[in-house]
């Protein structure tokens, strides 16, 4: 059976194929105990979910069906195949990405601020209730407070 | 001819819009009585200009006049003449047309249902709401004109965006996206309208914009579901929701909107909460006009984001000029909008309420500055950052977990003062729910802490819910003998508000459990297979029946059969497939899913051998991914419920 | 009306204006790349392509960045499904030639692509100055950061990127930046 169509695509998506179920990383000098495979699937999937897909807006690697996310989750798998940790992978793609990579900020400096805004918005929020709330059911029609002398 | 008809409609409808918008408040507010009228007449002079407009591009499109720039842009002959009518909306300038049309449909039901309304409020109103539309007729005769002369007129066009004609979804999506956010200029121009008109502290106007407000909500709501339903049918990677800029847009409104449907209720009963209700109609209209803007002018990278050019600096302009009006307007009419609050006592449902709003507000707040936190880190550390599915995710779902806990609390509440005695005996049944609930997702293997809460508090609230209808059917039972099935229609009846809103309720339950169990639950596996192999997940077996590709005349399309097993013996084909256009450099997934209610199994082809001798297809098993459009429905259903007029239901 | 208010409240919600105005004026295609200023990744690939001139190496031969030290390296990323790739094209093997005499390099990365697919590609547009490598799996342009093709990288002879260019790039650019990093190295490069 052949397909005619558009040779040119369908032939760089069979490269892709090709090398989707290439290369395994055990070249390594030095091998390091075998990590088994299903912790470096649970693994790479995790740190897929963390990386932005370069090529799509928004998708992580992990979720993104394009082909050079499919190869950069098979580079992330040959890497922790290979004995490095999670933030050695992540250290890995921020120094050929830049920050833009991650998905999710890194938390610290300026970047705190997206995440103690909402907080500080929900504190101060969640104070305003609580003091109107007190405010407002306390009887329009009590006299003097307990704590003051009586008048007179 | 065509093209110059609607061009000058669109010129008269301009200057008709700045007379009523602009003229006839200042000369109502100097006590020329002539113009309360005129600036009425005004809001049906334009929805007739816009009408003509809109109709001359739908004859342009149908009848490829390919003079006029839009038709030439997006129209082809070989095109469907469903699609091409759909294209109005396909592209930047149909866009802007077609909501300035569906604003003037909106500002004439609200003038024509209110005409004998006395007061300057409603007069106002149009102005105000003319004043939306003077700036959208802008850009129609400016940078966003669909209307250019073509010369010479070209024999064909290239025809509608691929990915927005592959799916019939995309002719509902983008309408009730449009009902929905322009809906929320009505209760803007009602609340810039009492203030103009000084009777903000009147609660009247509130009253007004309460259903108007319900109604554009419920196109909104819908709006939100059909988009996620698109994007899972579409874009395959087998979500439906991915905090994308232009997702966020649509949502950050949709949160202010829900916040105002429940605070306004305080207002109403208790005379509570003027300037909050008032902030949260201005800032749920401003939010629409950012979404747009965040669309429209490529200011932030998305899948959706049409392309950038001068028409960002007008919108800029407009959010400018709404946002400080609207601050100046509000913030000087503060004090008029004082009100003197009582609460009865703190466990009541007026105190649910505010803790509500407490938390969409936060919820609100948060997907605005992850949306718009890329924008602030690159202007204060030049460092372009990402923000997407792990920041929201960690960020959102305690908010959405308080969230389900009050929609349990509130309706189990009453009203001025809650007895805690009264509230445990309710709670407790719902709770063992809650629990049992949680314990069973926990114990079927779901680790996420978030992922068993939202089941935990899900199905506690959702068990309130429920015993909710119980009480108010058992209650009409005893007192009238009536059977089950007519105390309850006699109970929505006789409360459609407060019914309406626990029926939209249980559609956010439902939602929330599709929500849950899809992100929990999910499984999937991908696999090179050659023909007759067969990839297993769970229950699914997939067999690879054979690789095929087929020539049309826009695309290339190369496909998969995949049958599905059952004891060995196929009981199902699935064809995930490949769309190629030759101007677009990625290939167009084209998911196949075959739905059952108790799931989905999503199939997606993503790669092939040039020779079709293998297939790597990718199977995902997504559990009650059908309960979130059905959730949909269910919540447009209460929203229906609770904001038909009364006239017609009786 | 208290105006006083009115004015605050306006004052809070126009920096929000001047966020949005300053994101008008920035492409938010435009990703900065961490790479340039550091040193260049390697890579060994194998030529497809020949290519002429001082510039040519034999098809099967293996290319290093490694082994090129002491000249500018120009590193073109490109993909015959890439529509922008054919704008640069003939711009990039006339800078190829016009700096043909000099310590440089030139190198076409086939990205994603089949090697025939990418040769055929070349033949139809009359051949190109320098070798074309493939990349197999992408792991040199994911090494690179790569967003996309085209994107160029110009690497100076002591093996650091001096340049990155995203899209389409023109003869005359590309000449003035290896020209000018020519100009501040050394004559006697790789000693």
């Amino acid at each position: 059976m052949t397909l005619s169509v558009r040779r040119w695509r369908i032939g760089a998506l069979a490269a892709a194929l090709a090398l989707a179920s290439g290369p395994v990383a055990a070249q390594l000098a030095g091998k390091p105990p075998a990590i088994p495979d299903s912790v470096v699937e649970a693994r790479t999937t995790a740190l897929a979910s963390t990386l932005r897909c370069p090529v799509c807006q928004g998708l992580s690697l992990q979720d993104s069906p394009s082909e050079l996310a499919q190869q950069m989750r098979s580079l992330i798998k040959d890497q922790v195949a290979a004995g490095k940790s999670d933030a050695e992978v992540k250290e890995y793609f921020l120094s050929k990405y830049g920050e833009f990579i991650l998905l999710e900020p890194r938390a610290r400096g300026f970047n705190l601020l997206a995440y103690l805004l909402p907080a500080a918005v929900l504190v101060a929020g969640g104070l305003v209730v609580w003091w109107n709330v007190r405010r407002w059911t306390q009887p329009a029609d009590a006299g003097p407070s307990p704590g003051e002398p009586p008048a007179g | 001819m065509t093209r110059l008809i609607a061009l000058d409609a669109l010129w008269f409808a301009l200057a008709v819009s700045a007379v009523g918008g602009i003229v006839a408040p200042i000369a109502i507010a100097r006590g020329r009585r002539a113009w309360l009228s005129i600036a009425q007449g005004a809001v049906y002079a334009n929805f007739a200009l816009v009408t003509v407009a809109t109709v001359a591009m739908v004859f342009g499109l149908v009848t490829h006049d390919f003079s006029i720039s839009y038709v030439a842009q997006v129209g082809s002959r070989a095109t469907p003449v469903f699609y091409t009518i759909i294209s109005l909306w396909g592209a930047l300038e149909g866009s802007i047309l077609f909501w300035a049309w569906v604003l003037a449909l909106y500002s004439t039901l609200v003038v024509y249902f209110n005409r004998n309304r006395p007061g300057n409020l409603v007069p106002f109103a149009a102005s105000t709401l003319l004043v939306v539309a003077l700036f959208f007729h802008v850009l129609l005769v400016g940078p966003a004109n669909p209307f250019h002369l073509v010369s010479p007129v070209p024999a064909d066009g290239p025809g509608p965006n691929p990915l927005l004609q592959n799916h019939i979804l995309m002719a509902v999506h983008p309408p009730l996206l449009y009902l929905g956010y322009v809906g929320m200029s009505v209760p803007f121009a009602f609340a810039v309208g009492a203030m103009l008109s000084g009777e903000s502290s009147d609660d009247a106007w509130i009253r007004l914009t309460r259903r108007w407000t319900l109604l554009a909500w419920g196109f909104l709501s819908a709006a939100i579901i059909a988009g996620m339903w698109w994007s899972y049918e579409v874009l395959g990677w087998g979500g439906y929701w991915a905090w994308d800029p232009v997702e966020n847009a649509s949502f950050i409104p949709w949160l202010t909107a829900t916040a105002f449907l429940h605070s306004v209720m305080v207002q109403e009963r208790r005379g509570m909460l003027k300037l909050w209700n008032v902030n949260l109609v201005v800032g749920t209209f401003v939010l629409t006009i950012l979404g747009t803007f965040l669309t429209r002018s490529g200011i932030i990278s998305s899948v959706h984001a049409f392309t950038q050019g001068t028409i960002g600096y007008y919108f800029l302009g407009f959010i400018a000029i709404v946002l400080i009006g609207s601050a100046v307007l509000v913030a000087g009419n503060s004090e008029k909008l004082r009100s003197d609050g009582r609460l009865d006592a703190p466990l009541s449902r007026e105190s649910v309420f505010l803790l509500n709003n407490l938390f969409l507000t936060v919820f609100m707040f948060t997907v605005l500055v992850g949306t718009l936190f890329p924008l602030v880190a690159e202007a204060f550390r030049g460092v372009k950052v990402s923000v997407g599915e792990p920041f929201f995710n960690r960020m959102t779902l305690p908010v959405v977990v308080a969230l389900l806990f009050l929609m349990g609390v509130g309706p189990a509440l009453p009203w001025r003062r809650g007895d805690w005695p009264a509230l445990r005996r309710k709670m407790l049944p719902a709770a063992v729910v809650g629990v049992v609930l949680g314990g069973l997702v926990f114990a079927l293997g779901a680790r996420n802490p978030y992922g068993v809460l939202a089941f935990a508090f899900g199905g506690f609230a959702a068990a309130l819910n429920v015993g909710e209808y119980v009480i108010g059917v058992r209650a009409r039972r005893e007192a009238h003998g009536e059977g089950v099935g007519t105390a309850l229609v006699r109970l929505f009846a006789g409360n459609r508000r407060r019914y309406g809103g626990y029926v939209a309720h249980l559609g956010i339950f439902v939602v929330a459990l599709g929500v849950a169990a899809s992100s929990t639950f999910r499984t999937e596996r991908e696999a090179t297979l050659r023909p007759g192999e067969t990839l297993t997940l769970g229950a699914v077996n997939a067999r690879l029946k054979e690789v095929w590709a087929r020539e049309e005349p826009q695309r290339a399309v190369i496909g998969a059969t995949v049958e599905l097993l059952k004891d060995g013996q196929p009981h199902a084909v699935m064809s995930p497939r490949m769309n190629i256009y030759p101007m677009s450099q990625q290939p167009v997934p084209t998911p196949d899913v075959r739905s059952t209610p108790v799931g989905d199994t999503y199939m997606n082809l993503m790669s092939f051998a040039q020779d079709g001798s293998t297939a790597t297809i990718k199977v995902i098993n997504e559990p009650l991914v059908p309960w979130i459009w059905l959730g949909g429905g269910i919540i447009c259903l209460g929203a229906m419920v609770a904001g038909w007029p009364a006239r017609r239901m009786a | 009306m208290n105006w006083k208010r009115s004015a605050i409240a306006a004052a809070v919600a126009a920096p929000f204006i001047v966020l949005l105005a300053y994101g008008l004026t920035k492409d938010p295609r435009e990703i900065p790349s961490p790479l340039p200023g550091r040193q260049a990744p390697d890579f060994a690939l194998q030529v497809f392509l020949p290519g002429e001139g001082p510039m040519a190496r034999n098809i099967g031969d293996t290319v290093s960045l490694a082994a090129m030290r002491g000249k500018v390296v120009v590193v073109n990323f490109w993909a015959s499904w890439c529509l922008e790739c054919i704008t640069e094209h003939q711009d990039l093997s006339l800078a190829a030639r016009q700096l043909a005499g000099k310590p440089v390099q030139f190198v076409g990365v086939l990205y994603n692509d089949v090697v025939d697919a990418g040769r055929q590609w070349v033949a139809d547009r009359g051949g190109e100055a320098y070798p074309a490598l493939n990349d197999p799996g992408a792991r040199v342009a994911i090494d690179y950061g790569l967003y996309g093709v085209p994107e160029t990288f110009v690497i100076d002879p002591a093996g650091k990127v001096a340049y990155k260019h995203t899209g389409p790039i023109w003869a005359g650019l590309l000449t003035a930046k290896v020209d000018s990093i020519l100009a501040a190295t050394p004559r006697t490069p790789g000693q």
